[in-house]
């Protein structure tokens, strides 16, 4: 239903905004014309039509939906092994105790990806004969990494790294698994990082030189602070992605929320756990993603109203 | 005029590609006078105040500035910058920071000046243009009279010993020209070094004691604004004063 509400929203709020605006408009003796009103009565009536067939479809296609799932041939048996209640009862709080590592390991992750991404990001951008070693490692790393499926980093890290049995290395799946995600996504961002660096317009840098900064100086106070402004909606997008990622770490046999559904799976060979563990996860990514949307539009509006910058 | 020249160029030479931008070209700037560069777009004016400000590194030829050479290899370049401010025809200000952090940006960290200090002359040379209330602004909240203005402020911050002027007024309204060559015109008086590029031949004509004609990447005609304007030598000056005559510039 909110389909409809969004369809008939922009045509609803103008028709009720001319109005409105026109009482409150210059008190000029102003009596809205015929035409205007005619105008007016003919959007009014497109917009309850839109919001109508915005409805009935919606319903037409939950309806059909519906039929399709439950008409299913197997849908007895579905029903029964992805979605039992009692399952679904004892699941929950074991999966919720295992969603509080995956949100740490995202708030740690997070952080980690963030410095690393920005070291590597500048590391490439750097000049000078000195700093060529530096920018050919960072350009290889982010092109290993970023071809480097993340299920594989996860099983070379978690199950190879303590297969070598050194001594002083962890061998904890949380540690290894956190290490695995913080090497893939860090050259993701540092690609985001370095995309930002590079829109910033060349005559922003110039201006910085010509007051005498030097490179380093105009990197930090001029191109830096624009830089991360304007990609901080893909660098969310990102820590999206990486905390439903951060179920990942399962593999390894750390007790996550995908862990904790699993084992209840594998005694009970229902699969509801693993249902309950998916809706968990969304529900902690949709504050995030709003919020991405959220500052994305807000930042959308400084840009128009920013004008000629 | 016969003190030391701020500012010397010498068969200078810059190429961009294949293409030959400045060609030979002679410059001095006495202290305390005002040169202004005048020509057609692409005559290489700004490519030369570019060059002035090692912006852009010269193929050939060299430039001194106080009597040190800046083109010497081993010169200190954002030495060298520090002593010269620079503003452009965009403005080119810092849109993240405020009017007031963009002007103490360079006193701050490069001149190592303490903030109250910075701030107090930011503050002294805004109410002096006119700015006096924008200091905590945004650039893109003002209009780009306001933006040249503060850009002018930023480059005066850091106490330049000479000033680069590229087109500053060509990107404003016509009824914002007037205000942004007023605060020249008071710079002048104070006795601040300056080289523009400007395509105001009346503004030109008036504040400047030196008028270089380009052509081609050449200083086809140089002299004072009367000698130049009044009584062009050469065949293209003519030709070129003409046709700003006509446009109705000058």
């Amino acid at each position: 239903m909110t389909v409809t509400e969004e369809e008939s929203g922009p045509e609803g709020a103008d028709d009720k905004g001319a109005p409105s605006t026109a009482a409150a408009g210059p008190d000029d003796g102003y009596v809205p014309s015929q035409r205007r009103l005619e105008r007016e009565r003919h959007r009014r009536r497109r917009a309850r039509r839109a919001t109508a067939i915005a409805a009935l479809s919606t319903l037409v296609t939950a309806v059909v939906l519906y039929l399709v799932v439950v008409g299913a041939p197997g849908w007895p048996r579905t029903k029964e092994t992805f979605f039992n209640g009692q399952y679904a009862r004892e699941a929950f709080p074991k999966v919720l105790e295992g969603l509080w590592l995956n949100v740490r390991l995202l708030l740690i992750c997070g952080a980690a990806v963030l410095v690393l991404g920005m070291l590597i990001a500048v590391a490439r951008t750097l000049r000078g004969p000195v700093f060529f070693p530096l920018r050919v490692l960072a350009a290889a790393y982010t092109d290993f990494f970023r071809g480097l499926p993340l299920i594989i980093n996860l099983m070379i890290v978690v199950l190879g790294v303590p297969a070598l049995r050194l001594q002083g290395v962890t061998v904890d799946p949380v540690l290894l698994g956190g290490t695995a995600l913080t090497l893939t996504y860090s050259a993701y961002v540092a690609e985001v990082f370095r995309a930002g660096i590079e829109s910033v317009h060349p005559s922003q840098r110039a201006a910085a030189r010509s007051l005498g900064l030097s490179n380093r100086q105009a990197l930090r106070y001029v191109v830096l602070p624009q830089a991360v402004r304007r990609q901080v909606p893909p660098l969310l997008n990102d820590l999206v992605s990486l905390q439903k990622d951060t179920g990942l770490v399962s593999i390894g046999g750390a007790i996550d929320a995908v862990r904790a559904a699993d084992i209840i799976v594998g005694r009970s060979l229902n699969y509801t756990p693993y249902i309950v563990a998916g809706l968990v996860f969304v529900a902690l990514t949709i504050p995030m993603t709003r919020f991405t949307d959220w500052v994305t539009a807000r930042m959308d509006r400084q840009r128009a109203q920013g004008g000629t910058t | 005029m016969s003190d030391a020249p701020v500012l010397r160029m010498e068969s200078v030479r810059k190429t961009f590609g294949g293409s030959v931008v400045l060609r030979d070209v002679d410059l001095e700037v006495a202290p305390h006078t005002v040169t202004a560069l005048i020509g057609a777009s692409g005559s290489g004016k700004s490519t030369l105040l570019r060059c002035a400000n090692l912006l852009e590194d010269i193929d050939d030829g060299a430039i001194w500035l106080d009597g040190e050479e800046i083109t010497d290899p081993r010169a200190d370049q954002d030495a060298v910058r520090r002593r010269i401010g620079v503003v452009f025809q965009a403005y080119n200000l810092f849109p993240h920071m405020t009017v007031l952090e963009n002007i103490t940006l360079a006193p701050r960290r490069v001149h190592g000046v303490a903030r109250a200090e910075a701030e107090e002359r930011a503050g002294e040379l805004l109410e002096r243009l006119g700015l006096g209330g924008k200091a905590g602004e945004y650039p893109d909240r003002l209009s780009g009279g306001q933006q040249q203005r503060v850009a002018i402020v930023r480059a005066l911050a850091v106490r330049p010993r000479l000033l680069l002027l590229d087109e500053i007024t060509a990107a404003l309204d016509p009824e914002l020209v007037g205000e942004v060559l007023n605060v020249v015109r008071d710079l002048k008086g104070e006795g601040m070094t300056m080289v523009l590029a400007t395509h105001e031949m009346g503004f030109a004509r008036e504040v400047a004691d030196q008028v270089c004609f380009l052509d081609g990447g050449v200083v086809l005609e140089r002299g004072t604004a009367e000698q130049l304007f009044g009584d062009p030598q050469q065949e293209r000056t003519r030709r070129f004063l003409r046709r700003i005559v006509e446009a109705g510039r000058l």
